[in-house]
């Protein structure tokens, strides 16, 4: 437990922004009625458990990668964001930040 | 010289983000385009769990039930309706259960499912309460996790742990320290720690 039980150190609520960010859109997907909370624990549960196989998951960022795999595999499923709609988009981000110059608010085009 | 890509003095470039913040800032683009999402909600999710509900609001809870005995019934009786009637934020149609530590018995409380957490009291768990060494161990050794924690408890006293799930969110109410008699529940609420209410740690003693 050495590793990953830190008594009394003040940790921040998310260690990422982006940890954030899935949270929220998960839990607003649910709040909006896109799912039942116990329909999205017993998915996340299964991701947690394939990941915690080949290494021990310890409750970080790892905890969220699972987190958003769930999430994007939910989303294709029901077709709320398909894997071929969420590659071009990341792509079309991922040139926004790299052509975007710094200091400038990075926006999508269209 | 021509600066680096990445040299944080000199940017050419906004800073890319790491690849899964590309993958849900995508997810978001395409649920909001369809209009499935709305943005400023998820700013309003991230304020609430960042700034305004974590353990304070728990251990007001605890610190109330200690100095009134009709609340702390009416906590152990139905936690969730009393929990609602303080107006706390919890959307999540959990059920909550409040577990009472007494001089037998010290409780405990995991998710081996994956992280149900009582959210409205505590806010978002710690690592550790997420990760695996504490999920797997807390069922199957519990005393030594809590001497982990620095926690050891009189011979006598029994560990009950309670496995939370996306229904049931369990909170302990800790014992109350001795030598609080007279503080107020501003006074009391500064002893309870956010692990005592998941029973890996008990209340500070005043100094």
């Amino acid at each position: 437990m050495n590793d990953c039980v830190t008594i009394g150190v003040p940790e921040p609520v998310f260690a990422e922004p982006w940890h954030a960010q899935v949270f929220a859109l998960t839990v607003h997907l649910n709040e909006t009625g896109r799912f039942a909370w116990g329909e999205w624990a017993e998915r996340f549960s299964t991701t947690l458990k394939r990941h915690g196989l080949s290494r021990e998951l310890d409750g970080g960022d790892d905890y969220f990668h699972a987190w958003l795999e769930t999430l994007e595999a939910f989303l294709d499923e029901d077709g709320g964001a398909l894997k071929d709609e969420v590659s071009p988009i990341k792509d079309a981000w991922e040139k926004a930040y790299l052509t975007t110059p710094h200091g400038a608010p990075v926006a999508l085009d269209g | 010289m021509r600066p680096m890509p990445h040299d944080h003095s000199d940017h050419p470039h906004a800073l890319l983000p790491p690849d899964p913040a590309l993958r849900v800032k995508a997810l978001e683009t395409i649920l909001t385009r369809k209009g499935l999402i709305d943005p400023a909600a998820l700013d309003e999710l991230i304020d609430t769990y960042e700034n305004r509900i974590g353990p304070k609001n728990g251990a007001r809870v605890v610190a109330r039930a200690w100095a009134d005995p009709m609340f702390r019934a009416a906590l152990l009786e139905d936690a969730t309706r009393v929990v609602a009637d303080l107006g706390f934020y919890g959307r999540q149609g959990e059920h909550m259960v409040v577990v009472e530590n007494t001089p037998q018995q010290h409780n405990m409380v995991v998710c081996t499912l994956c992280s149900c957490y009582p959210w409205p009291l505590l806010g978002i768990p710690p690592g550790w309460y997420k990760s695996d060494a504490y999920r797997a161990r807390a069922v199957r050794e519990p005393r030594k996790v809590l001497a982990d924690f620095g926690v050891t408890l009189p011979e006598g006293t029994s560990v009950r742990v309670w496995d939370s799930t996306a229904e049931v969110r369990y909170l302990v109410l800790p014992m109350r320290p001795e030598g609080t008699d007279g503080l107020s529940e501003d006074a009391l609420a500064d002893l309870v720690t956010r692990d005592s209410m998941i029973g890996t740690d008990i209340p500070k003693v005043p100094s």
